[in-house]
């Protein structure tokens, strides 16, 4: 039953503020902690998914023209995963966890309870409208939270699509979604939450941390960056070809926070690559991918008219190897392959996010690692090698999120991996059980008893406290014990 | 033209960009020569903690100096068992594969400290900075000068210069450096002064770690067992309070929540162990540090001026303004809404709040924003549990004060208005870390329905290669299921 507030014609800045109050009484009243509650929801959702699922393949569709394999897999089943592993995992998640304790405050127990933080903000992104929505709300629930949901108007038929379905499936005392564009954001925004999980760009993620900080709360901002692929020689080329393309163009036609947004390859190796693309993508896409069905289209016309901006710079144009058709009433672009475009263009200075993929070429493969490294931290970056050497020092030196060897955008299916960037692409990390840790407080609890209470804490303050006190924190059974005889030296 | 700060920085960059923090051998040479440092200037350190706020070599020792020297050996004892990256489980779907999740350093952290731990509240996050491999700016609080001077003086006398810088200074400093682009910020401090601090890393999406203060209450509910738990009791809430400088700490005991019926015990208890701790009266004031400077001084008189609070004072509250010293004073049942019930007292002033019923504490908790530290004096273990259940705070303490801070295993943060993140032990190692996960995966064998042109079958596969039907999947392999 949604409350009165959604059916306003504005939500403000005091519609903000009634729909915050709603759920604090709501997890004042410890409905959310509860543990048949969690389980209800996450069941509910599952529940959810089963029943809607052509809706939910239809309204991606309408966003985005995501094919149905990746709306039906992107999306829906590895939502259902998440569901799933939250609901058999949960239990033992929520177990308070043993600390060891020393001898400096001997004797005593300690332990590690998990807490929830209280209500929480998720704000998605338009690129995958329902995982990057309920995803984080899967860990919210477990952790025992209260949550608004606000997904994006980018993605305006899957936000429609959510609210409904949240409304009607879930429990509205305690989790909501609201819909709207900035005017809503903001007034969600000035409000006090406990926590906010943030998808989406690096500007409206220094605004979002920016707002968080007037309350002191705590943040995870899930952002972007140039995912780097490395193709070394030497390798199944074929093998290597397919998974950049189903990273690339198979994730949203490129638009996935860790697609791979551009290849750095040796000049020599630089024809036997392009050829192997050329090759690939018609077997995947044929001789007319603006026709083919397997590719979503680009969202909105802005970000149509943000990717010919790319493709059309004057000295980027001319590099196209493979592609460059467009068609601006369907907003598709077709894949696109560019080689040796200069590092001081436009393509190579902003996170692409689209169906253009530049190729780098340089003199050997180790020097691809300091091009990397000279730009900002990546969300993932990618590495095609057999060699083990370059393996090792691609796991030292480059500083990304996550990092896959001999494939693409794979580790985001691994819930045993926390996912999450690092510098420019982000704070934090989730999924697994990393997102119900990400959405808890983890309450440190040390239990003392009454025997053992030693003078040597309090004063008077003497020598012998000083020498005994040494000894104990030094933690040498030996040390105390000469210091209780007074044998050793101060 | 760079200013000497942002040379500064820029050598800070420069030397972790070319690797010279990474090695575990340079990171424990640190770790080492900071052992050094402090072993070999004990009492220097002493001397300066007595300056700036008037601390015994005893207080000095155990909260600063003996805490900083368990911290090291426990982190180099530890280091290279953090550092290793650390396997993780990957389903069958993905054979051959292998994931793992290794720590890598930030880059370039700021570190901001507290005038009233100088010495722990630097150097403890900076043990966590280096053993992770980061290059680090310590900015000492300068409301406790001599410290700071020693800081600046004696940490490039033994630590790396190009990696370990410290800046003296006071609030402008502070907020030039915060213009600049870190990769961490570690904050000990007021939330006022948090909020500036998380604002300004905003702007460069800098990742930071507040650790602040709130009321930590003291709830007691022991004092009918047995006399000697009643002592030792008064002894725990005495030396929680007046024992870390004067109350000046985030994690002493603010207020006490007690039974009506046992405040006349509580106080009485108190007073002889104040006496017995510090002396009869301000004049024979001893083994207590003093209050920092004017400014807290005013304040915290300030606290006591309303006439109401003053009225319930019931012990001590005489003050000595040339030698900035408070008595150790206790307050029953000031007004809730005066401001020493609503501010973080921060001082030597601990008001007895009373209660018809001890479980009425956990209302009264939560009526306030969220502490560092609760502490429970309690042996009624459902008590314990709905203590635990029902309020939140960064930790809670059952039975004792302060000694959590000396427990490496536990994770010390705030959470609401004391702060987030956390540190001490492996926590600082890993708020200084960036947790990197790493995937290989193997050419073969290859999984087709990954690819294009999509069919049917290749969705079937995939549902059912989602949901680790391994089952279905080979039926469907064998013609056995249908798309």
């Amino acid at each position: 039953m949604a409350s009165e507030v959604e059916k306003k014609a504005v939500f403000d800045i005091d519609s903000a503020k009634e729909v915050v109050q709603e759920l604090r009484a709501s997890f004042v009243a410890g409905k959310t902690k509860d543990y048949e509650w969690r389980r209800t929801q996450l069941k509910a959702m599952l529940k959810m998914m089963d029943e809607n699922e052509p809706q939910i393949v239809a309204a991606l569709r309408d966003d985005l023209s995501k094919p149905e394999l990746e709306s039906s897999i992107y999306e829906i089943a590895m939502l259902k995963n998440s569901c799933k592993l939250a609901l058999k995992k949960m239990k033992h998640w929520m177990m308070p966890e043993k600390a060891k304790t020393s001898l400096a405050t001997f004797p005593s127990s300690a332990e590690i309870v998990s807490e929830p933080l209280g209500v929480v903000l998720v704000i998605s992104a338009w690129n995958y409208p329902f995982l990057l929505s309920l995803d984080p709300v899967i860990g919210a629930i477990a952790a025992g939270n209260a949550i608004v949901l606000k997904p994006s108007e980018i993605s305006p038929a899957t936000a429609s699509l959510l609210a409904k379905l949240v409304a009607n499936y879930m429990d509205s005392s305690c989790i909501k979604v609201v819909e709207g564009a900035v005017p809503e954001t903001t007034a969600l925004l000035e409000q006090k939450w406990d926590k906010i999980m943030y998808t989406g760009n690096g500007r409206i993620a220094r605004i979002v941390m920016a707002a968080a900080a007037k309350h002191l709360t705590p943040v995870v901002l899930e952002l972007g960056g140039k995912c780097p692929v490395i193709v070394d020689s030497g390798i199944n080329l074929q093998v290597a070809t397919r998974r950049i393309i189903a990273g690339k163009w198979g994730c949203n036609n490129g638009q996935a926070c860790i697609s791979p947004d551009y290849i750095i390859t040796t000049k020599d190796y630089a024809v036997e690559l392009v050829d192997s693309f050329k090759c690939e993508l018609e077997l995947f896409y044929g001789k007319n991918p603006l026709e083919s069905k397997d590719l979503s289209r680009v969202v909105n016309s802005n970000h149509f008219a943000r990717l010919l901006k790319l493709l059309d710079e004057d000295k980027v144009s001319s590099k196209i190897v493979y592609g460059g058709e467009r068609d601006k009433s369907n907003l598709k672009i077709a894949p696109t392959v560019l080689l040796d475009v200069p590092q001081d263009s436009l393509i190579m200075n902003e996170e692409i996010f689209g169906p253009l993929l530049p190729i780098i070429t340089i003199d050997k493969v180790e020097d691809s690692f300091d091009l990397i490294t000279s730009g900002t931290k990546p969300l993932a970056a990618y590495m095609f090698t057999n060699n083990k050497k370059l393996k090792e020092k691609f796991v030292e030196k480059v500083s990304a999120g996550g990092l896959v060897i001999n494939d693409t955008t794979v580790h985001l299916a691994e819930p045993t991996l926390p996912f999450g960037g690092v510098g420019d692409s982000g704070m934090g990390a989730y999924h697994g059980k990393f997102s119900f840790d990400t959405f808890s407080h983890k309450k440190a609890v040390l239990y003392r008893s009454f025997a053992g209470d030693a003078p040597l804490r309090y004063p008077p303050y003497t020598n012998g406290k000083l020498r005994l006190l040494k000894a104990l924190l030094g933690g040498s059974i030996l040390g105390i014990i000469r210091a209780l005889m007074g044998w050793s030296k101060a | 033209m760079l200013s000497s700060m942002e040379k500064s920085i820029a050598e800070l960059r420069e030397t972790f960009k070319n690797g010279g923090t990474k090695s575990i051998s340079w990171r424990k040479s640190q770790l080492k020569a900071l052992l050094q440092l402090i072993n070999q200037n004990e009492d220097s350190i002493f001397k300066a903690l007595d300056q700036d706020l008037g601390k015994s070599p005893v207080e000095s020792y155990r909260d600063e100096v003996g805490v900083l020297k368990k911290s090291v050996t426990y982190t180099l004892s530890c280091l290279e068992k953090w550092v290793a990256p650390k396997k993780a489980e990957v389903p069958l779907l993905f054979f051959p594969a292998k994931a793992e999740v290794m720590p890598q350093p930030l880059g370039v952290v700021l570190i901001f400290s507290s005038w009233n731990f100088p010495f722990t509240l630097a150097l403890d996050p900076l043990i966590g900075a280096i053993s992770a491999g980061n290059t680090v700016l310590l900015k000492p609080s300068d409301l406790a000068p001599a410290c700071m001077s020693f800081l600046v003086e004696t940490i490039p006398k033994y630590l790396d210069n190009k990696a370990v810088k410290v800046l003296a200074g006071g609030a402008d400093i502070g907020e030039r450096l915060l213009q600049l682009k870190w990769d961490k910020i570690f904050f000990t401090g007021s939330p006022r002064v948090g909020r500036l601090v998380m604002a300004a890393a905003a702007k460069h999406l800098t990742p930071v770690t507040l650790e602040l203060g709130g009321k930590s209450p003291a709830i007691v509910d022991t004092l009918s067992t047995t006399p000697s738990k009643a002592k030792v009791t008064a002894k725990r809430i005495v030396g929680g309070k007046w024992g870390p400088c004067t109350g000046q700490a985030c994690i002493a005991i603010d207020y006490v929540l007690v039974e009506e019926k046992l405040a006349s015990t509580l106080i009485e208890l108190l007073k002889k162990t104040i006496k017995r701790f510090y002396g009869e009266n301000i004049k024979s004031l001893k083994n207590i540090s003093r209050i920092v400077n004017k400014h807290q001084f005013q304040r915290l008189v300030n606290l006591l001026k309303d006439p109401n609070v003053a009225d319930s004072i019931v012990y001590g509250g005489s003050v000595d303004e040339e030698k900035l010293v408070i008595e150790p004073t206790i307050l029953l049942d000031p007004p809730l809404d005066s401001e020493i019930m609503s501010e973080e007292i921060f001082g030597p002033l601990l008001p007895i709040i009373t209660l018809k019923n001890i479980e009425e504490s956990i209302d009264f908790i939560n009526s306030k924003s969220n502490p560092l530290v609760i502490y429970a004096f309690t042996e009624d273990d459902t008590f314990k549990k709905r203590i635990l259940s029902e309020t939140s705070s960064g930790t809670v303490t059952f039975n004792d004060s302060m000694v959590q801070f000396l427990c490496d295993s536990l994770p010390f943060g705030g959470v609401g208005q004391s702060g987030f993140g956390r540190y001490h032990g492996k926590y600082s190692f890993d708020t200084f870390s960036h947790e990197k996960s790493i995937m290989h995966r193997g050419f073969y064998p290859e999984i087709e329905p990954r690819y294009p042109p999509w069919t049917d079958f290749k969705l079937l596969f995939l549902k059912l290669a989602y949901q680790f039907d391994y089952f279905g999947l080979i039926l469907l392999l064998l013609g056995f299921k249908r798309s």
